[in-house]
């Protein structure tokens, strides 16, 4: 397959693009959430009009009445997020949730699809249980308890957790807390008994949650997949929220990287416009080339991820470990190269350091990825 | 079974038919590369009949036209030579600047004669070429060359003096820029090519920092050029010379990419490494080089296709040769004190010294890693100035 975007996913783009410019705006979204204290951090309004568009559907199998599409064309929704710095709960509930309600029975795919496809509800995902992602230690317990299971633990960095609907959830149902198998995901609802969460808002005007499951009783049919054989499945919801990530990444570089180059080509000092600067030119192209090929692993994973592939793995955590140094690079360069007004609330380049900053650990940081590359490499 | 899946089962069992076992081994060194020409001495009969057979078959330039030497093969096809050629470790059946270099330029800009008589010379491993480019006050300036042709009706008087030119003193032709015109920097070269034996031609090689001599100085004293030699139009060889340098770009930079079975924390590792640090570094070097393997074949795939940026050539050479400089850190790092031997007969020769010292060339050669970042600024990002 090519590594870059066929005719349908060129006017996937071209539809993403257009909305995001036009809706999704820093001035309408971000700003607006921001500056009202939002609890939410988001539009409601805005995220039903991403399932008119059908954006909420596409890693939804047709079967299920979404578009049946993949983590390329859900990274095309995700690079105009991030390049627009759009909040919205795309990732977690359409990339992360979706993936693992596509690993449900029909029961749990009808008790909780159709909210998603028509933008009414919202979904997390509760995996990490620290400041630092780290899927392969997970504490959480589920016990059997009556007809069910009954959930005690501590989940972190959980976003949109306090809006959503329904939490997913890993926990362990057998084995020691650093345990490959006995793993088991479950849909919580929001309202579950002994289910608490405290709200914080995060740099980047997110909101997430602290989780606490206190005794949570929920049904057998909560299970997503299989009793403790989850690992496999919540490998699949890593892989679509790293990649997913990835692109979102790539795109807040992007958004970065065109203000700043459009900002080299405006201001003047000493009587010359800064982008005559050979200082700058060279900085400007270097992080012209990072991004490139940024982007090229980036749609490389989300091939080898649509496809199948066994590479997809190594290429997943190289991908989010480049796009996380390359948009880290751009939006240092971006507000430095702003000089003062960068610094300002005023002026955007520093949202975008914010924003770089949360997607960089969320799913795991760089170093994160560029230890798995390692392990996957043989050392 | 599509037809490409038939192809890919004819070029499979081709190659299992007629590529020797020696050759499915990694080349060691640049002793080990078949480059072919009047003066190259075969390392082993295995590297002799495998370029032969592969010639045969046009399999040394898969994608030429078969009229001049080539398989023929569209880029799908091509694409699954490759591929195949991997599958097994297969070394390259002929090396040279002119499949590179020369080839790429002589479909573009040459005549259906040119392309008949050399093509052919070059698919079949007969004559091997060499590039005159810089002067000893040309580099990165390229443009500001002096070398000059004085026109004698049907032939040009050649003088003056090329520098790093790669392995001039074993080639058997060269192409070469030479001024035809002194009142015009840039419409003012023409794209020359003549034989290294023609009285007047002398080169001198140039011992480097690795203690080899892959570059030369080259001599011109009055050297005869007859005027059907000429590549494109006269005075107009900078446009073939750009062309050409877009693809000498791509080739530098194809250095940089990986191969996950063969990492140098894996070789490291093997060798009992137990340096924390050094292993991170080895790990983001990892993610940059894998990155950079998906850049190159997102290049290739929009190169294709023309999607690719004209000036991408020079992002993808700057990349590509700084990632190549700091694995042969790296791996100078991984070595420890064997890999700072110099001659004995365990490190090869001081292999890895001598490659190490060689790729610090890389961003310097070809265009420096300085003027790949000016031409980003002013034909990709449309900088100021630039």
């Amino acid at each position: 397959m090519a590594l870059y975007h066929n005719e349908d996913q060129a006017m996937l783009a071209d539809t993403a693009r257009q909305f995001m410019g036009e809706e999704g705006t820093i001035a309408k979204q971000l700003r607006h959430w921001r500056d009202k204290q939002c609890k939410d951090g988001f539009g409601h309004a805005l995220w039903k009009q991403f399932a008119e568009l059908g954006f909420t559907g596409i890693l939804v199998s047709e079967a299920d009445g979404g578009l049946g599409m993949g983590n390329v064309e859900a990274g095309i929704v995700l690079e105009e997020i991030g390049r627009n710095l759009t909040p919205s709960p795309f990732l977690t509930s359409s990339v992360m949730a979706a993936t693992a309600l596509g690993g449900g029975n029909d029961e749990l795919r009808g008790r909780y699809l159709p909210g998603l496809l028509a933008g009414d509800s919202v979904f997390a995902v509760a995996i990490d249980e620290g400041p630092k992602h780290r899927p392969e230690r997970i504490a959480t317990r589920a016990e059997r308890a009556g007809n069910g299971f009954k959930l005690t633990g501590q989940k972190a960095f959980v976003v949109h957790g306090g809006s959503a609907d329904m939490l997913v959830v890993a926990a362990r149902t057998a084995g020691a807390d650093d345990d490959q198998d006995g793993i088991t995901l479950f849909a919580v609802p929001k309202d579950a008994a002994g289910l608490s969460q405290d709200a914080v808002r995060l740099v980047d005007s997110s909101m997430a949650t602290h989780v606490k499951l206190d005794g949570v009783q929920v049904d057998a049919d909560a299970v997503i997949g299989e009793v403790d054989a989850g690992r496999e499945l919540l490998n699949r919801v890593l892989n679509a929220g790293r990649v997913g990530a990835a692109a979102e990444s790539v795109g807040v570089a992007g958004g970065a990287f065109d203000m700043t180059t459009t900002y080299l080509k405006q201001r003047k000092q000493f009587g010359q416009l800064i982008g005559e600067f050979q200082a700058l030119q060279h900085r400007a192209s270097h992080l012209y080339s990072e991004l490139e090929i940024a982007r090229a692993s980036v749609i490389k994973a989300q091939q080898l991820l649509d496809a199948g592939s066994e590479k997809a793995e190594l290429m997943v955590a190289v991908a989010k470990a480049k796009a996380g140094k390359a948009a880290s690079l751009a939006v240092k360069e971006g507000v430095q190269m702003h000089g003062g007004i960068g610094m300002t609330d005023e002026y955007d380049i520093g949202l975008y350091m914010k924003r770089d900053r949360a997607l960089a650990e969320f799913m795991g940081d760089m170093y994160y990825h560029a230890e798995r590359v390692a392990q996957l490499s043989g050392y | 079974m599509s037809d490409l899946d038939a192809f890919r089962g004819e070029i499979r069992a081709w190659l299992e038919e007629n590529c020797p076992p020696e050759m499915r081994e990694p080349a060691r060194s640049d002793d080990d590369i078949c480059w072919g020409g009047r003066k190259f001495e075969f390392k082993s009969e295995a590297q002799k009949l495998w370029m032969e057979r592969c010639a045969a078959k046009g399999y040394t330039v898969p994608d030429w036209p078969k009229a001049y030497g080539g398989a023929g093969l569209n880029p799908a096809e091509a694409k699954i030579w490759r591929e195949e050629m991997n599958r097994i470790g297969a070394r390259p059946p002929l090396s040279s600047f002119g499949i590179w270099m020369l080839g790429p330029a002589l479909l573009k800009f040459g005549t259906e004669e040119q392309k008949v008589h050399y093509l052919g010379q070059i698919a079949r491993g007969e004559i091997r070429w060499c590039q005159g480019y810089s002067e000893p006050g040309s580099g990165s300036d390229l443009v500001s060359l002096q070398t000059y042709g004085e026109d004698k009706g049907d032939h040009w008087v050649v003088n003056g003096q090329k520098i790093w030119t790669s392995y001039a003193n074993k080639a058997d032709w060269i192409f070469c820029l030479v001024r035809t015109d002194k009142t015009n920097k840039y419409q003012g070269i023409s794209f020359l090519l003549f034989d290294m034996e023609s009285p007047g031609v002398s080169t001198k090689p140039i011992l480097l920092i690795s203690g080899n001599s892959p570059f030369c100085e080259t001599f011109f004293d009055n050297v005869s050029v007859p005027k059907h030699q000429i590549v494109g139009e006269l005075n107009r060889g900078w446009d073939v010379a750009k062309y050409l340098l877009g693809h000498e770009r791509e080739m530098i930079s194809g250095a940089g990419g990986n191969d996950r079975l063969n990492t140098i924390g894996a070789y490291a590792k093997r060798n009992g490494l137990e340096d924390p640090l050094l292993r991170a570094e080895l790990a983001m070097f990892d993610v940059d080089a894998l990155a950079f393997t998906a850049m190159g074949e997102k290049f290739l795939d929009e190169i294709k296709v023309g999607k690719a940026h004209p000036a991408q050539p020079n992002m993808m050479k700057y990349a590509g040769t700084e990632l190549n400089k700091r694995r042969h850190e790296l791996l100078m790092a991984t070595g420890g004190s064997a890999a700072l031997e110099w001659d004995s007969e365990g490190s090869g020769g001081g292999a890895k010294a001598r490659t190490w010292l060689r790729t610090k060339a890389n961003s310097i050669e070809g265009g420096t890693s300085e003027v790949m970042l000016n031409v980003i600024s002013k034909r990709i990002l449309d900088l100021p100035g630039a």
